[in-house]
């Protein structure tokens, strides 16, 4: 598909919206539908669609496997962090009250955090699992 | 019994058992999977059509709104279906591997090369 | 303040260290990780056990939301015991893992292994800490996924087949306990177990309910591979690594009978699960066949995992009966073989795993004079198989003392002949184990002696608390009694 000219240009006008849209999901979720599940498949599929366009190759060029590996690692941690942090901070496991000084503010700070660590595990585990298929038969 | 008002159990339950039968009955690993994958849609529908509150509206405050439909079903089910994506990649992943080793993805050319051995 | 957070802290520290282990990927750091954690979560479930002897029950909620609504954890005597139980064989199985995995596994894919190892750790905890239903079937299937990886990374490629029969039959299962708990949460509007019993007393003669009852049963049915559905773990046993086979046969099905009785006993209540319904019945057939059939195919195996793996299924059949007699002395005989029956199984996979690493191979005939050149392996073999049996100063004569006392005070005789015709089946298959190992002819081309130390200690501490607890039952069955109290109470 490399070849065909207006697959190029569309998919490269388009995975810039794609990214743009993910990160919208993913930040609304504070006030409305959205959230990092959500934000982290599109956001992936930003990335498959590059590699379905340029090749498992060129996307295994833009993301490196070990980052992609890191990602997924950072997510969780990031994630089981924020619960660990309340923790060490006098409160129950995700009690996000102890993150800032008032409840509401805590709360907001909590499930940003945690829905950012959800977006970059999802994110990055789609498009392990895509380079896992696709890029099967790679040398 | 009010046949008609149930219709979206008739649905679970038609779901249900088509996908219950592909996995029984397919010799096809991949077929398998896809049976598994329906059997699950129709769980997925059973929880949401039980959060549907009668005259409730979407689960985000509003003004002048009173009933709300019940999201808990909704993020449950959110969670079920991650956990079904992951049984999909894991067992199209496991059918490669085997079409790997084995050359096919047929249960009956699987048992037959193994029995052979 | 750090004993208000043990709940957590127990599920919690498990979690964050399988990203840590994926990242670190370096097989001798991600094997060290895996058991400091196994340690760090065998104290602290020691530690939980000593709360719970203290003050009884112990209750921690999530994100501070309150019980009913959010996610609590409830540990009383039932849960801190089998915690004990899957924590204890993490940690002895995992120092037994770093030279079988080594040799089973290649380097790229170890870091991987232990990954998935520590998921399926956790996955187990919290299956068993956890007091929200649906929290329940989450780390259910967080353990299953990471188990078929596991078992997929046998070196056989039988083991992909095994892993795959194993994910259909196991998301099967998964998903028949979804709708079981999908029906109850529409009947009492709670996933709190706790709560949900309670609003169930009002509501438990009705269709839902008993469906709702069925579709538990039957997937965890599935899980706990309890006769006709255990078709997935012969396979599965038989090809896994060495560590796996031992961790999982010591653990995985352990925690989904603890599932079966926390429904059966807490949520349901003794009353709705054996009295309304007929599954006493159903449970004492289906047990007594599960233990003669499985004994006598163990008989007829070559692979000895294989044997072992239906060794398992006849176990299984054991504590179905200890259920099926529906008192608190055949409770207390199941929860007992629950955790003889981890420290024999998990003894036998650790003596195969030796002999595997030694000889790369298990079958049955290669085995000949064995006795001779590995005799520490064999030793322990041979404890763990009189464990198996059930002979005097063993931990399996315990656990079957008591089953027979519990049927005995029942007046159910046929299940005291089932119990002994399966213990002579069990003399049959492991003395033809014992008989090739010690009578046999010894293959010429194969040379070497010993395994490792770092494999024979882990296979010797399970081998002497099979001698242990066969001589001091206060801990164990003094614990497994109070765990039976409490669920027969009704009080979850």
């Amino acid at each position: 598909m490399r070849d065909n000219p207006v697959l190029r240009i569309v998919a490269k006008i388009i995975i810039p919206v794609i990214l743009l849209f993910a990160l919208y999901v993913q930040f609304h979720g504070d006030f409305g539908p959205g959230g990092g599940f959500q934000a982290g498949v599109i956001f992936a599929a930003g990335f498959i669609l590059y590699g379905l366009v340029f090749g498992t190759e060129a996307l295994r060029n833009a993301i490196p496997p070990g980052l992609l590996r890191f990602a997924i690692a950072l997510g969780l941690v990031l994630y089981a962090g924020v619960g660990a942090t309340t923790m060490l901070l006098g409160s129950d496991y995700l009690a996000y009250g102890a993150l800032a000084h008032d409840l509401i503010g805590g709360q907001h700070l909590g499930i940003f955090l945690v829905e950012l660590g959800v977006g970059v595990t999802v994110s990055a585990v789609i498009v392990t699992i895509f380079l896992a298929f696709a890029g099967r038969n790679d040398p | 019994m009010n046949v008609a008002g149930l219709y979206n159990y008739w649905i679970v339950i038609l779901l249900m058992m088509t996908g219950f039968y592909v996995v029984i009955s397919s010799g096809n690993l991949v077929k398998k999977i896809i049976g598994l994958n329906l059997f699950q849609a129709s769980v997925f529908i059973l929880y949401i059509s039980m959060g549907k509150v009668m005259n409730g509206a979407v689960p985000i405050l509003r003004e002048g709104v009173t009933t709300y439909s019940n999201p808990l079903p909704h993020v449950l089910i959110l969670t079920a279906i991650v956990v079904g994506v992951a049984t999909t990649a894991l067992g199209l992943a496991l059918v490669v591997r085997i079409r790997e080793a084995y050359g096919s993805v047929e249960e009956d050319d699987i048992h037959r090369q193994d029995e052979s051995l | 303040m750090i004993s208000a957070q043990l709940p957590a802290l127990q599920v919690v520290v498990p979690l964050l260290a399988a990203p840590l282990c994926l990242v670190l990927h370096r097989p001798f750091a991600a094997w060290l990780l895996t058991f400091v954690v196994s340690g760090i979560s065998l104290l602290v479930s020691v530690a939980l056990l000593g709360q719970i002897l203290e003050q009884g029950v112990i209750d921690y909620t999530f994100g501070g939301w309150a019980a009913p609504f959010g996610i609590a954890y409830h540990i009383d005597f039932a849960n801190a015991y089998v915690l004990l139980i899957v924590t204890a064989i993490s940690t002895v199985v995992s120092i037994f893992a770093r030279r079988s995995v080594a040799s089973e596994i290649e380097a790229h894919s170890q870091g991987l292994f232990y990954t998935a190892w520590l998921l399926c750790l956790t996955g187990l905890l919290g299956i068993t800490i956890t007091g929200d239903a649906f929290n329940l079937f989450v780390f259910l299937e967080i353990s299953s996924l990471s188990s078929y990886v596991l078992i997929a990374m046998g070196n056989d490629r039988k083991a992909l087949t095994a892993a795959y029969q194993y994910l259909i039959m196991g998301t099967i299962g998964a998903t028949f306990i979804l709708i079981g708990i999908g029906l109850l949460y529409m009947l009492t509007g709670t996933l709190n177990m706790l709560d949900m019993a309670q609003r169930l007393i009002a509501v438990a003669d009705s269709r839902t309910a008993r469906t709702g009852f069925a579709f538990l049963t039957v997937g965890l049915g599935l899980k706990i591979a309890l006769f006709p559905l255990h078709l997935w773990l012969p396979n599965a046993y038989a090809y896994a690594p060495s560590a796996v086979s031992a961790f999982l046969a010591a653990t995985a099905t352990k925690v989904a009978v603890y599932v079966l009785l926390r429904f059966m006993f807490s949520v349901f209540g003794i009353d709705f699960a054996l009295g309304a319904m007929p599954l006493s019945t159903m449970l004492v057939v289906l047990g007594s066949v599960a233990v003669l059939s499985a004994s006598t195919v163990a008989i007829f195996q070559h692979n000895l995992k294989r044997m072992l793996a239906y060794s398992s299924i006849a176990q299984i059949g054991y504590l179905v009966l200890g259920v099926s007699l529906a008192t608190p002395a055949g409770l207390t005989a199941t929860l007992l073989h629950l955790f003889n029956h981890a420290l024999m199984k998990g003894a036998l996979f650790l003596a195969l795993g030796c002999i595997a690493w030694r000889l790369g191979s298990v079958r049955l005939g290669d085995l000949g004079g064995l006795g001779y050149r590995m005799p520490w392996t064999m030793g322990v073999f041979v404890i763990g198989g009189l464990s198996l049996i059930g002979l005097p100063l063993t931990a399996g004569f315990i656990s079957k003392w008591y089953l027979v006392l519990a049927a005995v005070e029942r007046g159910w005789w046929p299940v005291v002949l089932v119990i002994i015709a399966g213990s002579l089946l069990a003399v049959i298959y492991v003395w033809r184990v014992i008989e090739t190992a010690y009578l046999g002819k010894t293959k010429e081309a194969v040379s070497g002696t010993e395994a490792p130390l770092s494999m024979l200690v882990p296979a010797w501490l399970l081998a002497i608390a099979n001698l242990y607890f066969g001589m001091h039952t206060e801990l164990s069955a003094g614990i497994a009694s109070q765990a039976a109290m409490v669920l027969f109470g009704g009080q979850p």
